[in-house]
This record gives C-alpha cells, structure tokens and sequence, in this order.
C-alpha cells in the first residue's frame, strides 16, 4: 500500500477536476482577451470559476479575486505593492508579520527590509498561535501593513484573524493573511471577518499546481506586480490560464460544499492516527486539536531524528514532511519547532503527517502500524534510548564544535 | 545555478548502495557492557559526541585489549539521520582491529571513502558530507579517554573546512601561493566550503569557529600589509623601483621640497606631481607648473634639467620628467 500523508505541500488533482479543464486545451484554446468566437467561447467555463471563487468564498461582488501563478505571486504581490504604496511613496514604514510564515512572505519580508522597509516579525504563543493582542501592541501609525497567516502549513494551528481583522480595521490598517492552508480545509468567510487581502492556492485543495488567486477587499488600490497587457482589468497582466482558472474554480467548489461533513469526516481519521500515534512514549503533537486545521498533525518522537523517520516511512511507502516540504533540502531544524519555543531537543524530532479527503480508514491503518514499526527500529539504534552510558569524561557538551 | 540546478537534486537516490543499506541494516548498532568487557578482561571506553538538541548524536563503544590497545570490538549508537547511521556504522568496522593510536587517524574522509560503491564516486551528496564528521570527533574522544588525554591533543592543525579536511594554514597557503580573492576560487583549489557549505560564511547548517569568508579577507589583508612592508623596506633601503606608487609620489615630492620648490617659489611658480608611471626602461613622473612657472621659457630646459637630475641622482637613474 502507499499512503500519501503529505497533504500541506501539495494535493492530488481531484479527477472530476482534471475533467473540466480538459476541453481548453485543444478544443477551446482561443484567448479570452481577443473578439472572435474561439476567444469568447472560453467566457462561459471563466465566468463559472469566477462564481465558484466568489461563492466558496463568500466575497461581495464589490470584492475583486484575481487568478495569478501561485501564492508566491499573491503574497509577493500585496508585499511589493503595499511597500511600493504606502512606504516608498506613502508616510509609512513599518509591516508586521510572524515569525512561522511561508518562505514567500518571509523571504519577501527580507528583501524589503534591505530596501529600507521596517519589518516586525511576532512570535507565537507555545500552540504556535499568534496573539491577537501581540500584534495590536506592535501596531504604530507608521504601520502599512499587517499580514499574518490563516493557519499554518507546519503545525495547521488557526490564528484569530477575525480577532486581527477587527484590530486592523480599528487601527486603520491594511491587514493580509496568506490563506493558503485554510481554504479548502475550514470555512472561510470573507463577509464574516475582515480581511484586505487573501492569498491562496489551487494545488493544496486538489486543484493543479500553477495556479492561484489574490483576494482584494472592495476593489481598492493595489499597484500591479507584473506589468503588461491589461488582464484581469489591468490588475493582473499575462494571458489568462484558461483551462487552470476552470480548475481552480471547480477545485474550491468541489472542496468547500459540505465542508463541515468532509471535515468531519477527515478530522475523525486525522483524530485516529493521532491518537494511536500518542500511545507511544515521549511524543507529542504540536497544539490543540480543536483549533487545528482537521487534516494536519505535527508530531515529535523523542530519540528518532525527522530525516531518519522520514525514510523509514518512505521504505514503507509513506510520503511524509519534517517541515516544509521547500525546506526539505536544507535539513535545519524545524523552525516553527523552534519559534513554538520547543525544547531544542524537539526540533530535530518533529515529522509532519497531513490528510486529505482522499485519504481512506485502511490507509490510516496501515500508517499507524508502520509508523510504530519505524519508531521502534529507530528507537532501538538511537543514542538518546541507550542503556550503557558514556566513560566518565566521555560526555557531550551539547552542540560542541567539531574540531 | 545552471541546468543542472534547476531541480533540486533528489538527496535520497544520490546514497551509495552501501549506505542505503547500512541505513536500512547497520551491523554495528548496539551497546557493549561493562560486564561484556570485563569478561575477557578487556577495557570498555563509552564516548559521546553532539546531542539530539544539534540534530546529531553519536555514542561509541570501544573494548580495547589492554596489552596490545588493540580495539576488538566496537559498536554504536545514533540518533541522525540515515548517513549518520550508515557513518556510525563503518566507523565502529574501521575502529575494529587497530590500535588506539591507529584509530585516531581515521577521518571522516575515510569513513566516507568506505561507504563509496565505486573509489570514484561520492558516498553522498554534498550537503550530507558533514554527517561523517561526527564519526572522526567522537573516535578522538575515545581515544582521548582511553589514554588519558585531552582530545584535543590529537589535533595537529586547525581544521576549518570538516567536509573537505582543508586547515587553516593550508587555506592560507593556496590564498598567498596562487593570490586568490573569491570564496570560488578557494573551493576550485582545495574543494573547501564545496559540501555542506557551513564553513563558508555564519549562518549555515552547523556554526564553526572559522570562515572562509573572514580567512580570505584575513588573509588578503595579511597579503596587502606585506606588499606595503616590502614596499617599506625596499624605500627605507633607497629602492626608489621597488615602492609603491603612492611611496614614490612621496619620495618626489620629499625630494623637491627640499632642493627644488624653494627656488620656484622665491621666482612666484610652484609645481606639483601629477603621475608616475613606471615602464621598462623609464619611470616617467608627470610635473605640473603653477604660478609664474607656467609658461616661463626656462621652465621647459633650465628649470626642468635641474628637476630631473636632482631626482636621478636621489632617487633613480631611471627617471625621466615630463611636464604637462
Ligand atoms: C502557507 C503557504 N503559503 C504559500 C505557499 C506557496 O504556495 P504556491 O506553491 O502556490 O506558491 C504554501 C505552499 O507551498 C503554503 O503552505
Ligand atoms: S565544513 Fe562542510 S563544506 Fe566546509
């Protein structure tokens, strides 16, 4: 059996998605921009996504919601644009984030400060959760900017950004929040909290890769990222991607109907798998499940190093994360691990498990088993379960240098 | 970044064979009992090196016959990743049979070189180079126990690149010999910084005493400081050939304030040096007249004679002036 647990770096393309796009690649491939017939005949499949995006989403018709490439592209875009705004030709200075965001804020964030930007990166709480009143503490007149995200890719905790939202809007300033990990797995209501800008994802609620959107509250000013022809009504150039935008549409449909029965249903295996996993000692899972995303769990197994876990569940056809599946290169400890101020210790330990609505009871049975299969095997090779200890003089400083 | 780099490799299927299944089956892993040792009257040594905190951890078991300091069994514990498993693991197989004294130059560019299919290629990629580190460090802490002395002891050079096994005096070395100036140039020489990257500069996978980055600006500073005193000495010793551009304008001008200016003064002209400009057979300086000076016919013979011979017979035959 395989079993794919690695939901929050990426998702399998629903099939019934896979259908729609299909006729806009040889049957229907004119562009929408020009006048004839093979342009137009696309507006009908384009106009559905777009209701699909608002209503998923429950945003007024005043809101706009513009496809773009990717989150990367959403979260750079309100960065870039907000900075070039209100900081470069606007009184302002200041953007605040977290100190747990996706690469693409945080990376973002850097860039603009050796521009010259101020940028202030809020820690979280040990659930991993920002505090709403930590950000209004740090909010100043100079602030453009607050963008904090949804809920985590890392750990799935929900940050209140109904509560954050209120505080922005009595402040007066603009708040974002990278959404790309909440749609598809909790309502989100655009109408119900207060938010200026929402990036999010096709690839992470079974739509395609290549393929995101950027939510701006009642159309208001956002300098363009990519300059060009007028798309999307000049906010977004580049020739629409047709038959992703179709995707992306059905994609949010498909996982936004019933979402409380499908979180429902998730959150029961998600709960499963936790707890069995739990039986082991010395482990535990990174926050309260009730303020989780229903389908993640971020686990940490005392002894058994992330990297080592993640191949013995690879030998036994499980995917699985230590982290961000960007930073799987890079093998450094676990960042939100530590920014949830861990033990050290913990960083090291902690592996990803996400679950998708695909997702069935047996694969979850077979998981568990192998997962505490592989713990066990680790277990019994790891220095942190030996018996015999070291010749006096023959301790570790912790993190010595090596020489 | 080029072709090849546009996909980031894929860590897992660039493993040797052997360290594939070394990970999946270390031979070596276990402990080795105090009683274990004792009966066969043979020294037991435990040594640790890193933590689960740093994401490395190693425990190493030495029985050492004490007669001969031979060790004839060796075992490990782990808690890393799979190559620090499969490192651990020929380790403890390249510790067995040898001496202390043996053990103790086993590096981890051996343990690498052993987890090797083929002697041409590479155990592990790059950036999983470092994992083997671990195994050198905790053999010469076991060591170290076993004799009585400092680990440290064992260390004749300071190593500042672990992947690679490049010191610090060879890296200065290579930067001096070939006048190296960037961090690429020193791994295209001594492959240092060219692995897990954590020499190079602060910040990387694993904090170091030494940078590469400081040892190059070190090093280009040393450089730069020697040139000057060379230059310094040669001046001091009267070769006016051997100094720098600015000792020479220097030296010129000292040389026309004291036989020269006072009488361009006392006609209301003055003069300064433009340029210097040494060639094969001449060393050109460039004179500018000011004042009354300028323009004067003499300027251009009598004047300009007694200029350059002045600075020929203090400085160098090889002058030549030309005003501009
Ligand atoms: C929280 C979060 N933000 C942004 C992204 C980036 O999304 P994309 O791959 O569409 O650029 C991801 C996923 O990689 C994510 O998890
Ligand atoms: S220490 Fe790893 S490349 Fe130098």
């Amino acid at each position: 059996m395989k079993v794919y647990l690695d939901n929050n770096a990426t998702t399998m393309v629903d099939p019934l998605v896979v259908e729609v796009m299909q006729p806009f690649f040889s049957e229907i491939y004119g562009n929408p921009n020009s006048l004839h017939k093979f342009g137009t005949a696309s507006h009908p499949a384009l106009s559905k996504a777009i209701d699909q995006m608002y209503k998923a989403l429950n945003a007024s018709d005043n809101d706009d919601i513009v496809f773009t490439s990717c989150a990367t592209e959403s979260n750079n875009w309100v960065l870039k644009s907000i900075f070039a705004d209100h900081i470069v030709s606007g009184d302002k200075n200041h953007i605040i984030t977290t100190e747990v965001e996706h690469p693409s804020v945080l990376a973002a964030c850097r860039a603009l400060e050796k521009e010259g930007a101020k940028v202030t990166y809020l820690p979280v709480n040990s659930e991993g959760v920002v505090e709403s009143h930590v950000v209004r503490s740090f909010i100043t007149d100079k602030t453009a900017l607050v963008s904090v995200m949804w809920a985590s890719n890392e750990t799935g905790m929900i940050n209140p950004i109904k509560e954050i939202g209120e505080i922005c809007k009595e402040k007066g300033v603009l708040f974002h929040s990278d959404a790309v990990q909440a749609i598809g797995k909790i309502p989100v209501d655009l109408q119900d909290v207060h938010v200026d800008f929402v990036s999010m994802s096709a690839h992470k609620f079974h739509g395609p890769k290549g393929v995101g959107a950027l939510y701006i509250r009642n159309s208001q000013p956002l300098s363009p990222l990519l300059h060009g022809g007028e798309h999307m009504g000049g906010r977004r150039s580049g020739t629409l991607n047709v038959p992703y935008i179709v995707a992306m549409g059905k994609a949010i449909e498909l996982a936004t109907t019933n979402i409380e029965e499908k979180m429902a249903s998730i959150r029961a295996k998600r709960d499963r798998l936790e707890d069995s996993l739990l039986e082991l000692s010395d482990t535990f899972v990174v926050g309260n499940r009730k303020n989780r995303t229903p389908n993640t769990i971020l686990i940490s197994i005392r002894g058994v190093e992330g990297e080592g876990m993640l191949w013995d569940l690879n030998n036994g056809q499980i995917g699985a994360s230590t982290g961000s599946a960007c930073a799987s290169e890079d093998l450094q400890a676990n960042t939100v691990m530590l920014a949830i101020g861990a033990d050290s210790e913990l960083a090291h330990t902690g592996i990803r498990l996400s679950l998708s609505r695909f997702t069935t009871d047996s694969e979850i049975d077979y998981a568990i088993a192998h997962f505490k299969k592989a713990v066990a095997r680790l277990r019994a090779i790891s220095s942190s379960f030996a018996k015999v200890g070291p010749t006096p003089g023959g301790e570790s400083k912790a993190c010595e240098l090596h020489h | 970044m080029a072709k090849n780099d546009l996909l980031g490799a894929s860590l897992w299927d660039a493993y040797s064979n052997k360290v594939t299944t070394l990970m999946n089956n270390p031979n070596h892993q276990g402990e080795i009992t105090e009683e274990e040792a004792a009966a066969h009257s043979n020294r037991l040594i435990v040594a640790d090196f890193g933590a689960e905190s740093c994401g490395d951890a190693v425990r190493l078991y030495w029985e050492v016959d004490p007669k001969t300091d031979i060790i004839v069994n060796s075992k490990f514990k782990s808690f890393g990743c799979g190559t620090a498993i499969a490192s651990s693991d020929i380790m403890t197989e390249l510790c067995v049979g040898k001496t202390v004294k043996e053990a103790v130059k086993i590096t981890n560019i051996d343990v690498e070189f052993a987890l090797r299919d083929s002697p041409e290629i590479p155990a592990v990629p790059p950036q999983k180079m470092h994992c083997s580190v671990m195994a050198y460090d905790v053999i010469k802490k076991a060591a170290g126990l076993y004799m009585g002395v400092d680990s440290e002891s064992f260390e004749e050079e300071i190593i500042v690149c672990e992947c690679a096994r490049v010191s610090l005096k060879t890296l200065q070395e290579v930067i001096k010999l070939n006048d190296l100036t960037t961090i690429e140039q020193i791994t295209d020489y001594t492959k240092a910084g060219g692995f897990c990257k954590s020499c190079i500069r602060p910040g990387g996978h694993e904090k170091r005493e030494y940078y590469l980055v400081d040892i190059l600006r070190d090093t280009r500073r040393e450089m730069d400081e020697e040139k000057m005193k060379a230059a310094a000495d040669a001046g001091a010793k009267g070769s006016f050939e051997s100094m720098t551009l600015v000792q020479q304008i220097k030296a010129i001008d000292a040389q026309i304030d004291e036989s020269v200016r006072q009488f361009l003064i006392m006609d209301g002209g003055d003069m300064e040096v433009i340029d210097v400009k040494p060639s094969d057979d001449y060393i050109d300086v460039y004179i500018r007249y000011l004042g009354a000076c300028n323009g004067c016919a003499s300027s251009a013979t009598g004047t300009l004679y007694a200029i350059e011979s002045t600075l020929k017979e203090k400085l160098s035959k090889k002058i030549r002036v030309l005003p501009i």
